[in-house]
């Protein structure tokens, strides 16, 4: 994708090249160039209908992958998230079963998911305990905790209008919505607002932050605060998105989470990257998995090809960044 | 710790590192020496010597995958692909033997020597493309999972012959086979740690790399070595898994990496690299099975063992900070 900019580059206005440099666009150019080549092999993946289904049921784990770039980019990592997303779903499906008014079922989970992480933000902030330490333990917690609350029963019978993720206004289904809204706002907050500047700080140079004047333990608190909520926005959405909410998440949801976040150019040492980034990664690597489905391979090799692609993709970050600082 | 007190002034808290080591392993000690107590008077069948011999048998495959992931963190590094390390030399045992028809001694060294490339890989990628260790390892992670089903196409293998099971399944001596090989691989593992040139290079390597690189350590050999070698371990991990459960299936081993990494981060080994001991790892992996399975005896349910495995996971970290700090005497 670097050489293509190089070469093409040499007449065209600079700027056109930084764009391309970015991971953004290179996710975006690898999205379109997998949609048609995979659409002209079999058109019924570009169908209005499997594009939204691929992006309806992957919306919650995009959802997610915002809150956790910002934690990333801060410097610290969260483990326990697809442990959480199972707990807060079940959570809400108990109050909704039970009665309580469903916008309190739709609202709580980010109240207690926010309240969770920024527990894990307190022991990493002020105690200083690694966040992966951190985050171990409370996936413990959560995911032992769930089992033996729920004992593995699904929750069925959910209230009539409960399902959030299904309803569709003008026609698109919710999750995109709230795929879309939460991205754009979330990056702008990040660029624009002073704790968004701030959680780039504590990540890239925690000790240069600390001289500007921002409070490290208190940004990082705030981050994860703030990752409750994604968080908690996320189950719902995973939640409301069957009829049925089961008492187990998708195996390994955690670090599929988190490779929607590196895959989309954030960098594990902090202080790099963007919420935008993490969504495209979310969606293509959703696509990818689709698209492996539509050019019959065989289904037992997908994982595989999954595996080579975020290999490639991270290489290619690796290389790109490599070349651009001997550039520079 | 000696070499590392070359320059005090720049690692005051080395001293203190060096005292919070011993504090870790010895409050660790005393949680298990309690655990031991109390869960023994709780229940008959716990302290007898079938039951505990029992639960080295189970815990066997955590423990030592756990050695050489110790060795990984104390450079600063992890390695999160050892549970589909595990799973794809499960498979490869199963596809070589069932599929390809070689002799079955055969089998097991291809399947060893697949977990062992398999490492061998993360350490090429880690050593010479400079992705960071967590990253490179949770790509492999997908790739080996996923090489795992596309090989087996899910199906399982089974009816391997009786004396394949003598390894997971037999006694030497009275004691579990997989015992004696998890007992010659922590002495082995000690002694490189602690006893030798390489280990110490490898606390050299997690304290500063760039000082280890300066002062002529071959960073990059260390690191593919301690990869390989948890490649390896995996790979053995994934035959005695095979031998001691009866059958080959391509999600063994999942979720083991937390497993691990939680017995390595209980025995005292700091995520940031530098510290760390093999016998801290030892007591931390004794100590959750002993929870695990005392608590179960009990009637705790082992979902609920899980929530008390994660409390004395954060819960330890913290009283061994606290006590470090009141030590040093700025806490």
């Amino acid at each position: 994708m670097t050489a293509a900019a190089d070469t093409a580059g040499v007449g065209i206005l600079p700027g056109l090249r930084r764009i391309f440099a970015t991971q953004e666009a290179v996710l975006l150019l690898a999205l379109v160039v997998l949609v048609i080549v995979v659409g002209l092999i079999n058109p019924r993946f570009v169908s209005e209908r499997n594009i939204q289904s691929v992006l309806l049921g992957n919306a919650y784990i995009a959802v997610a992958a915002i809150g956790m770039s910002m934690v990333i980019i801060s410097g610290n990592i969260d483990i326990s998230v697809g442990s959480l997303i199972g707990v807060l779903a079940t959570l809400s499906g108990s109050l909704a079963v039970n009665g309580v008014p469903i916008i309190l079922c739709w609202l709580i989970p980010l109240v207690v998911g926010s309240l969770v992480t920024g527990f894990m933000g307190l022991l990493v902030a002020y105690l200083r305990i690694p966040a992966i330490v951190v985050s171990l333990g409370m996936l413990s917690i959560l995911k032992g905790g769930l089992i033996s609350v729920t004992g593995g029963d699904w929750i069925t019978d959910l209230p009539e209008g409960y399902h959030l993720a299904q309803m569709r206004p003008f026609d698109i289904p919710m999750p995109i919505y709230f795929m879309v809204i939460l991205t754009i706002g979330a990056a702008i907050w990040m660029r624009y607002s002073v704790t968004g500047r701030s959680i780039y700080a504590v990540g890239g140079n925690a000790e240069a932050a600390r001289l500007s004047g921002i409070s490290r333990e208190r940004t990082i608190v705030k981050v994860f605060l703030i990752h409750g909520v994604f968080v908690g926005i996320a189950s719902v959405l995973f939640a409301t998105q069957l009829s049925i909410i089961q008492s187990t998440v998708p195996p390994n949801l955690e670090l599929t989470i988190i490779t929607a976040s590196v895959v989309g150019g954030v960098s594990i040492l902090g202080g790099v990257g963007t919420v935008i980034g993490s969504t495209f990664a979310a969606v293509l690597l959703a696509a990818i998995g689709s698209a492996l489905i539509f050019v019959n391979l065989s289904p037992y090799w997908l994982r595989a090809v999954q595996g080579v692609l975020i290999l490639v993709t991270v290489l290619a970050d690796i290389y790109r960044r490599r070349r651009m600082s001997r550039r520079r | 710790m000696a070499e590392t007190d070359m320059a005090p002034s720049a690692r005051p808290a080395t001293s203190g590192k060096r005292r919070f080591q011993f504090g870790h392993e010895a409050l660790l000690l005393v949680l298990l020496v309690v655990s031991l107590f109390v869960l023994a008077t709780q229940s008959d069948v716990f302290l007898t010597t079938a039951n505990l011999l029992n639960q080295g048998r189970l815990m066997t495959e955590v423990a030592i995958v756990a050695l050489p992931m110790t060795m990984i963190i104390v450079t600063g590094g992890i390695d999160l692909s050892v549970g589909s390390m595990l799973g794809l030399s499960a498979i490869m045992l199963g596809y070589s033997w069932h599929n390809l028809g070689l002799p079955l001694e055969v089998a097991c060294v291809v399947a060893v020597l697949t977990g062992t490339a398999a490492g061998f890989f993360n350490g090429l990628l880690v050593t010479r493309t400079k992705v960071p260790p967590l990253i490179a390892t949770l790509a492999t992670l997908a790739l080996f999972r996923g090489l795992a089903e596309g090989i087996s196409e899910a199906r399982s293998v089974r009816g391997y012959p009786e004396w394949f099971y003598r390894l997971g399944q037999g006694e030497v001596l009275g004691v579990p086979s997989q015992l004696w090989i998890l007992l010659v691989a922590i002495v082995i593992a000690w002694i490189v740690m602690a006893r030798t040139t390489f280990g110490r290079s490898l606390y050299a390597i997690g304290h500063n790399e760039v000082a280890a690189r300066f002062s002529g350590i071959a960073v990059d050999r260390c690191k593919l070595i301690i990869y390989t070698a948890s490649g390896f371990t995996s790979g053995l991990a994934g035959l005695i898994f095979v031998s001691r459960v009866s059958t080959t299936r391509s999600d063994m081993g999942t979720g083991l990496e937390l497993d691990v990494i939680a017995a390595v981060v209980l025995g005292g080994t700091s995520i940031f690299g530098g510290v760390g001991t093999i016998v801290g790892t030892v007591l931390g992996f004794v100590l959750i099975q002993v929870l695990k399975n005392g608590l179960a005896l009990t009637g705790v349910t082992s979902d609920a063992t899980i929530v008390v495995i994660g409390t004395v996971l954060i819960g330890s970290i913290l009283l061994t900070n606290f006590i470090s700090r009141r030590r040093r005497g700025d806490g």
